[in-house]
């Protein structure tokens, strides 16, 4: 038992009624002790196998309790791994069961590869031999499920990010390295300011994709969405509409900062966080009623907008200036009440503001939601997230935000080194760790790409 | 048969690769042929008189650690010598040497004659014997047949070689020697080949140049030489010359590239991307208007000279109007005309990691035959070819140099697992674990599997046995020996332009500023008496302390991987899960180890799982294949 604590969610996210984190390594228990207060009051650390304990699930860094949950002891070799286990069984609803994750990942657990419970039974010889098979078959396939979704996610917007990012890294290296090894080349020196100018701009750019791309902050409190439009278009229909579609309502979480509730509700898999202002319900005016400004601030903080507009009734400035206004978010543009005759089309609109988000008519009074629904799921889906493997993508989110920010802490050492006045091939270590971290987000083998890049770059050699 | 056909290793070739692997196996005791086309072309550097520079000085100073014979022959015959790279870092330091071309071959060539159990011969093979699969002898043009269970091909470029200048191309060899047709042709029956192309610059007679438009690059003296047996080398240096190309150059070239064989269509084999032709710079960096030539003379008693960064493919009267257009070169005699060389060489992919032939046991190849360009990298692979065709003889588990350990390992483990697709050369950025695999400390790596193996000598591991002992010791005291908190050591910190200390710390704590060097610690205390390859290695290890943990951290990791062999006898088409793309890979590879196997191409961590599963199956006795 050599190997790193795993840890993963075992059941689907946002659809079981009990939601299940599962951790395996000779560290599980110490890891327990420190996230879970028995009910009884005795030691996680302290029970013996297969036993079971009520009590609450604790965020030991925030003091904070996370859920109610039961917690379940195994001690390997009795256990399905053949390592310790521990379970914890809690309520379900993807912010707990994710909350409770981090919180493990924090205390030192790694996060799973895909299979890696079922291989670790293996290996510790928890499953006979005939069940080889069978465990390369669930090894296999859900490798290469991740690697599917990991590639999906490179052609979205968040793996251009990182491209542009390795990139600006590639530029930095290729320098370096050809500085290194083509010695008698006369290859432009590098100067340490603009050394530290592309690293500090890389760090920058990582902490923000950290920050934003964080797509498990989406699966765990939910897409902000705002529904947005001038008054009487259909938005509070639209949100009605939207609350029945739901399959299951998560949870109403009562706004801490702001006089606004928010519903979230499921949309196949999405979890979506309706920024619900009371102004869509009551007055239906958010601008008149909130100010430009706030209104404004609403769409910034937003990660989706579904813009509704009239298709009855002619184009007004406000509808211009919310397009105008939005064209750099994530939207959809609902065209309502397509019951009613249409007196304006889709060219009366400015195409840059308008820019690739999908239209979608429809009459929000009796037509069906699925175009609009079948909309925003795509949207989310073209930006990284899948709704058929929302909790695939988790496991890939994490271990892309594990690689981040790996990347970002080696770029770290790289600047302090720098800043210390040590040499390039030191630098240089810190500069390739970080470009390998991101490589493990692509699966591409950096270097040989610094090879390949040293040629086309610079003329070499003699 | 008589005791004069029969050896135990036959070695094909004299060049940089056979020189170290007949050494290595007579010096392990076998009885051991080194065959060479020519007597008087032993250890030829057919290119640039020099070896070393980045990469390359850390392999020499491996295989002298490992007890081969460059370095030491480097030492003895250099004319100029400088230490690159030195304001780059510990781990990238390297030493660049000019050589006496002659008198290089001539100290080689004594080497061999005079190493017990080895025998140089003259003599062209036109046929390698193979029996029921393995390696018997070979046959040479004269009607002699030698018999051995081990022979090492390190054939070089000769291999059915054809020389291009321009329009003109002809059979040849380099520096107007005779190719091997036949032998190459018996090898296109056994084995993969491929064929690749390089290429060298004209010579000139040295007294032809205008020096007033030269600028001159001087030596460094007193020199550390490649060789832990040598000892800082004080002789009289001569210089190097650096000019440029001018945009005159570049526009004949221009104009006439249609003339070169590299872009007639004359050549097909790919060059390597490092030692381009003048004729691929222009046209791959158009926007370069001036090109860097290093003029290297070829030895002390010659006026010949090598001009480095022209190589280059065109016909001879534009080689001469090419020169007339680089300011110090317009009135060059050209002694030597520039050329590419086309030739044949292996597909690497038919090596296992011990350089022994998949195909034909007992059959190891070694230099430029694998598809690698160097002296340097040549001799690596010889010394381990010679090294593994005694462990064969002995039924003996091969030497595996891990990527870990030596830029051997890692030249070997690139060829083997990758392949190439153009002549391999070392470099730097190919090490994943840089920080260590340092010219300073090639002996701590490599000479006790030198002393193992019995090619290093009592005498000269003893003293490898006192160096490590005194930094060791060196180490210790400076960790221990506190320092500063007064005013008399914060003058003297003042002076030397670092921070005052407020409280005292150890001498190792000062040492790690980078504006403090091992030497500034003798102002604040007098220093023990330590040779400098002693207190280099000292300074290094204290200073970058931090960094040098850290790689051993993972080069720890890294090699857990390397640990975990697989079989070699493994059909990978019957392993249940394995992707088919991976399979064809892995019977072509045939890995080592789970390390190796992932490091293929085409072979994903799915794949890799599936191994692990496969390997735990073999362990408990059964079996996950069909």
């Amino acid at each position: 038992m050599t190997e790193q604590t795993i840890a993963a969610i075992a059941t689907a996210v946002g659809e079981a009624g009990i939601g299940i984190v599962r951790l395996s390594g000779k560290e599980a228990f110490d890891i327990a002790e420190k996230m879970f207060v028995t009910k009884r009051g005795d030691s996680p650390k302290s029970l013996p196998g297969y036993s079971a304990r009520y009590g609450r699930v604790v965020d030991p860094y925030q003091g904070r309790t996370i859920d109610e949950a039961i917690l379940l002891v195994m001690r390997g070799p009795y256990s399905y791994t053949g390592e310790d286990v521990v379970e914890f069984q809690c309520h379900g609803g993807v912010v707990v069961v994710q909350k409770i994750l981090e919180t493990a990942l924090r205390l030192g657990a790694r996060m799973a590869e895909p299979g890696e419970f079922t291989k670790r039974a293996f290996l510790n010889g928890r499953l006979d031999l005939s069940q080889a098979e069978a465990v390369i078959d669930v090894v296999r396939s859900r490798t290469e499920e991740s690697l599917a979704v990991a590639v999906d996610q490179l052609e979205g917007s968040l793996s251009k990010r990182i491209s542009a990012i390795r990139e600006q890294l590639y530029d930095l290296v290729v320098r370096v390295e050809a500085i290194i090894d083509y010695p008698e080349d006369d290859i432009p020196e590098l100067e340490v300011d603009e050394m530290a100018e592309v690293i500090r701009t890389v760090i920058g750019e990582l902490e923000r994709l950290i920050a934003t791309a964080d797509q498990g902050k989406v699966l765990r409190e939910g897409l902000k969405a705002v529904i947005t439009g001038k008054p009487n278009v259909g938005k509070s229909s639209l949100l009605n509409r939207l609350l029945d579609e739901q399959r299951a309502l998560v949870t109403d979480i009562p706004g801490t900062t702001r006089d606004t509730i928010e519903e979230v509700l499921n949309l196949r898999g999405i979890p979506l966080r309706l920024i619900d202002t009371a102004g869509i319900r009551e007055s239906d005016d958010v601008v008149e009623r909130l100010g430009v400004e706030r209104a404004v601030q609403l769409w910034g903080e937003a990660d989706l907008i579904i813009h509704v507009m009239d298709g009855s009734v002619p184009l007004s400035s406000e509808d211009r200036e919310i397009l105008a206004r939005t064209r750099d978010k994530l939207r959809v543009v609902v065209i309502n009440k397509s019951d009613l005759p249409r007196v304006w089309s889709l060219d009366d609109l400015d195409a840059r503001d308008l820019g690739e988000a999908p239209v979608v008519e429809m009459s929000l009074l009796e037509g069906e939601l699925t175009p609009l629904v079948d909309a925003v799921v795509g949207l989310v889906s073209k930006g990284g997230i899948r709704e058929s493997t929302a909790s695939q993508a988790i496991v890939t989110r994490a271990r892309h935000k594990t690689a981040l920010e790996e990347a970002k802490a080696d770029l770290e050492n790289a600047l302090e080194t720098l800043s210390m006045g040590l040499p390039l091939d030191l630098i240089s270590v810190g500069l390739q760790g970080a470009l390998e971290h991101l490589g493990e987000i692509t699966g591409e083998t950096v270097r040989e790409n610094i090879i390949d890049r040293i040629f086309a770059q610079f003329c070499i050699g003699k | 048969m008589s005791l004069h056909d029969r050896y135990d290793v036959i070695v094909v070739g004299a060049g940089h690769a056979g020189c170290e692997a007949g050494l290595a196996a007579a010096k392990m005791g076998k009885r051991t042929a080194v065959l060479t086309l020519s007597l008087d072309n032993v250890a030829l550097l057919p290119c640039n008189p020099s070896i070393g520079g980045s990469g390359k000085a850390a392999l020499v100073r491996e295989v002298d650690a490992l007890g081969g014979e460059m370095g030491k022959n480097c030492d003895a015959t250099l004319m100029q010598g400088r230490m690159l790279n030195t304001r780059k870092g510990p781990a990238v330091q390297s030493l660049r040497v000019q050589l006496d071309r002659k008198l290089y071959q001539r100290r080689m060539k004594y080497v061999l004659e005079t190493t017990p159990n080895l025998f140089l011969k003259e003599g062209l093979v036109t046929r390698l014997l193979v029996e029921n699969g393995h390696a018997a002898g070979v046959k040479l043009q004269d009607g002699t047949t030698l018999y051995s269970d081990v022979v090492i091909l390190a054939t070089g470029t000769y291999l059915d070689s054809e020389i291009h200048i321009g329009e003109v191309r002809y059979s040849g060899a380099p520096q107007g020697q005779r190719p091997s047709i036949d032998l190459a042709r018996n090898l296109r029956d056994l084995l993969p080949i491929v064929r690749f192309k390089t290429g060298t610059p004209p010579r000139v007679n040295l007294r032809s140049l205008d020096y007033s438009k030269l600028s001159k690059l001087e030596g460094e003296s007193p020199l550390e030489g490649f060789s832990f047996e040598t000892g800082s080398i004080e002789i009289e240096q001569v210089p190097c010359w650096v000019t440029y190309t001018t945009e005159e150059t570049h526009k004949i070239i221009r104009d006439n590239l249609h003339r070169a064989a590299m872009y007639s269509g004359a050549i097909t084999g790919p060059g390597p991307r490092y030692c381009p032709s003048i004729e691929s710079k222009i046209v791959q960096f158009p926007d370069k208007t001036s090109h860097q030539v290093f003029i290297e003379p070829e030895g002390w008693q010659t006026n010949e000279g090598y001009l480095s960064g022209l190589s280059t493919s065109m016909p001879t009267e534009l080689q001469v109007e090419i020169l007339r257009t680089v300011p110090g070169l317009e009135n060059a005699e050209i002694m030597r005309w520039a050329y590419a060389i086309e030739y044949d060489c292996l597909d690497p992919f038919s090596l296992y990691s011990s350089l022994m032939t998949k195909e034909i046991a007992g059959l190891f190849c070694a230099g430029q035959i694998n598809g690698t360009s160097g002296y340097e990298e040549a001799a690596a692979q010889g010394i381990i070819a010679g090294i593994n065709a005694v462990k064969y003889l002995n039924g003996e588990d091969p030497v595996i140099i891990p990527r870990s350990q030596a830029y051997i390992g890692v030249m070997i483990d690139d060829l083997v697992t990758k392949g190439t697709n153009e002549p391999y050369r070392i470099m730097t950025s190919r090490a994943e674990h840089r920080l260590y695999l340092r010219m300073d400390n090639a002996d701590a790596r490599l000479t006790p599997l030198g002393y193992e193996l019995g090619l290093i000598s009592e005498e000269r591991y003893a003293a490898f046995q006192k160096k490590q002992e005194q930094i060791e010791l060196e180490v210790k005291r400076l960790k221990e020996t506190p320092v500063g908190g007064d005013t008399e050591t914060n003058i003297i910190l003042r002076r030397l332009g670092t921070a005052e200390l407020r409280h005292g710390v150890t001498l190792a704590e000062l040492l790690r500023r980078p504006e403090i060097s091992y030497a500034h610690l003798g102002e604040l205390g007098e220093l023990p008496e330590l040779p400098e390859n002693v207190r280099k290695s000292v300074e290094i290890l204290v200073k970058y302390e931090g960094y040098l943990k850290k790689q051993e951290a993972a080069i720890e990791r890294f090699e857990k991987m390397e640990a975990k062999l697989l079989p070699e006898n493994v059909d990978y088409a019957g392993i249940k899960g394995l992707s088919r793309e991976a399979a064809e890979r892995l019977n072509m590879v045939k890995p080592r180890s789970l390390g190796q196997a992932a490091r293929i191409s085409g072979v994903t961590p799915a794949d890799v799982n599936v191994l692990i599963i496969f390997l735990e199956t073999q362990k408990r006795g059964g079996s996950v294949d069909e």
